[in-house]
């Protein structure tokens, strides 16, 4: 019921934002969509050039996303982070010499010390299916921020959902 | 003979303000059962022996009598206890008036209790401060007692004298004479500028640590003053560091490459308890404070082992785990045997601190909104202190009878450190240079 619903409404929605971004600029939205990914440095069409094989930009330009979001207090690989995983396995597998960094962060409802070790927890949780996928696991490192990086920085349950996340990033 | 009417107008104006209402923090009133905090006390200046230069802050014998009866005024007024009127609303006293109290003079005004005291330099610099309580009723002294202070340190004069008058009229323990390590914070949400920083207990003496190139969080205080346990992303990763005061180096307390988080002190120093994540799960171990020696794990739960507090004797410790699913509160034998959940009563509960009186342990009560609460050691009668959006991470004064804690404001993510006693009546926000997180009171010094 729901998908289906949401597929009908869906471009009669970016009609009326188009509209909206020409004319009233004061009604913006409450909040907004989740973004894809936070830099969008190579989501521009492939110049003859392209950003340099093995590099950040080259790794996001070939995974799916950098970022495998979780659910509330919970650090499980769901089947959308295993497809964003599985990419970025892809990648990993073409450039067996690079090496990633893998950050996991929470949102601000909870409390500081048990957020770094929850944030430790799904960076691992993402190295783990990794590594199941066939990375070495020499090759991913964890870091937790814990609740102290948010990505969104509203108090509302679209930016905790934002920012309950593992973003893989490369060490260049 | 003006004078006396002039000052009883005075005092009026004082009492028609409420309590603590410069704080802007107030909620609930301000009155209690408990009749000593009604007492009036009259703290007039401390007259110099002779008024002459200091090396303290105040520079002569004479201005600094004067300071010192404000910071016992401040003391006393901003825990919400008794009700002090302070040498800018009373007549100056005569230097031999401190061990002979004109009771004529402060009886009219109403005040029940009055403190006299006296400061003296001696040729080498150091200040000699005198502290007398004397109930005005009964015309009798009540206790006394006298402070040899380097000018350096002229403030703990008059918390050593507040802690005097409100453990003979409380009966509780002191706890002016303390210190805080907190973090500071500024900048924007997404990235915060996070420093190790310590102050006394009334925001004095304000000193930052840390130069905030990198993150420090959750610092604790050494007993003794002489160090903080901290966490630092010094190298890049979240790890414990002891660091030093007086030398101004650090150690890792351990050397694995794996992160540690929630440092925690034995009460005699000897230990500090720390929390390590090896593959995503995190368990407590004990370390010796002084450096070498083999860490001990003390949990092995497949959950999130974290956050241990020492109970006063440092027989047992609390601690939160989610091996049940969710954080809950521990507790355990010292050596890591015998744990067992405590906390019953829903929502999440997380950080908990064993009072230094060792009948209570604070928390963080997570259930939508994070608030401050206690409960006994097993678990009962569990209240909430606060009520906010976010309140987290509870400290206890050394006579564990105020916890401090810190509140986050919703959106704007900008964080600032408060004060709530046991009844949760008396809360007020406490002044930092910048916004502030992870407050650690330390103990009362000696």
């Amino acid at each position: 019921m729901s998908i289906l619903r949401t597929r009908m409404v869906a471009p009669i929605a970016l009609i009326a934002a188009g509209s909206l971004a020409l004319g009233a600029c004061k009604t913006t939205p409450k909040e907004l969509p989740p973004e894809p990914t936070p830099t969008p440095v190579a989501t521009a069409t492939p110049t003859p050039t392209g950003p340099v094989p093995g590099s950040q930009a080259h790794f996001l330009a070939n995974v799916s996303s950098d970022t495998v979001y979780f659910d509330t207090d919970q650090y499980n690989i769901d089947s959308a982070d295993m497809a964003t995983l599985q990419s970025q396995a892809q990648w990993l597998m073409q450039f067996p010499a690079k090496r990633v960094t893998i950050e996991g962060h929470c949102d601000e409802r909870g409390t500081r010390e048990y957020n770094l070790a929850l944030g430790e927890r799904r960076a691992n949780a993402a190295k783990n299916y990794l590594v199941s996928l066939g990375v070495d696991a020499s090759r991913i490192s964890t870091l937790s921020y814990g609740k102290e990086r948010p990505a969104a920085l509203g108090s509302d349950e679209s930016s905790w959902a934002q920012n309950r996340r593992a973003v893989t990033v490369t060490i260049q | 003979m003006k004078t006396p009417a002039i000052i009883a107008s005075a005092l009026l104006a004082f009492a028609s303000q409420p309590v603590l209402a410069q704080d802007g923090g107030l909620v609930g009133s301000v009155s209690d059962e408990s009749e000593w905090q009604d007492l009036g006390i009259a703290i007039p200046a401390f007259p110099a022996q002779a008024d002459v230069a200091t090396a303290a802050a105040p520079k002569t014998t004479g201005a600094l009598g004067v300071e010192l009866a404000r910071i016992i005024t401040a003391d006393l007024k901003n825990n919400g206890l008794f009700r002090p009127v302070g040498p800018d609303a009373l007549p100056r006293i005569a230097f031999a008036e401190a061990t002979n109290p004109q009771f004529g003079r402060w009886k009219p005004l109403g005040s029940e209790m009055l403190v006299h005291g006296f400061v003296r330099a001696a040729p080498d610099g150091q200040l000699t401060v005198g502290c007398y309580l004397y109930d005005v009723q009964l015309q009798s002294e009540l206790v006394r007692e006298g402070y040899v202070v380097s000018p350096s340190d002229w403030r703990r004069a008059a918390h050593k004298c507040a802690d005097l008058i409100y453990s003979r009229l409380s009966g509780e323990d002191p706890f002016f004479d303390s210190r805080i390590a907190y973090i500071a914070e500024t900048g924007p949400k997404g990235n915060r500028r996070k420093r190790l920083a310590i102050m006394d207990s009334d925001g004095a003496n304000h000193t930052f640590i840390t130069s905030g190139s990198s993150p420090a969080l959750t610092p604790r205080y050494s007993p003794d003053y002489s160090k903080i346990a901290y966490l630092s992303y010094n190298d890049g990763n979240p790890r414990i560091y002891v660091y030093d005061i007086s030398s101004r180096r650090q150690v890792l307390i351990t050397q694995s490459s794996n992160p540690t988080f929630a440092p925690r002190w034995s009460p005699d120093g000897k230990w500090i308890l720390y929390s390590m994540a090896s593959a995503g799960n995190t368990d407590i171990y004990r370390v010796s404070s002084a450096g070498g020696g083999t860490p001990v794990k003390l949990t092995s739960s497949p959950g999130i082992d974290i956050g241990g507090s020492y109970s006063p004797d440092g027989r047992r410790i609390v601690f939160e785990s989610d091996r049940s699913g969710s954080q809950q509160i521990y507790v355990m034998d010292a050596d890591g045997s015998n744990q067992k959940r405590v906390s019953f009563f829903g929502g999440r509960a997380a950080t908990p601190e064993w009072s230094p009186r060792g009948d209570q342990i604070a928390f963080t009560h997570i259930a939508g909104d994070l608030r401050v609460a206690v409960m006994s050691p097993g678990g009962g009668n569990m209240r909430h202190l606060t009520n906010a959006w976010q309140d987290e991470a509870p400290t206890w004064s050394p006579n564990g009878r105020i916890i401090q804690f810190f509140r986050t404001e919703r959106n704007t993510g900008k964080t600032s450190l408060w004060q709530v006693d046991l009844t949760g009546r008396h809360l007020r926000k406490l002044d930092t240079p910048e916004d502030a997180s992870d407050p650690s009171w330390g103990p009362v010094r000696p």
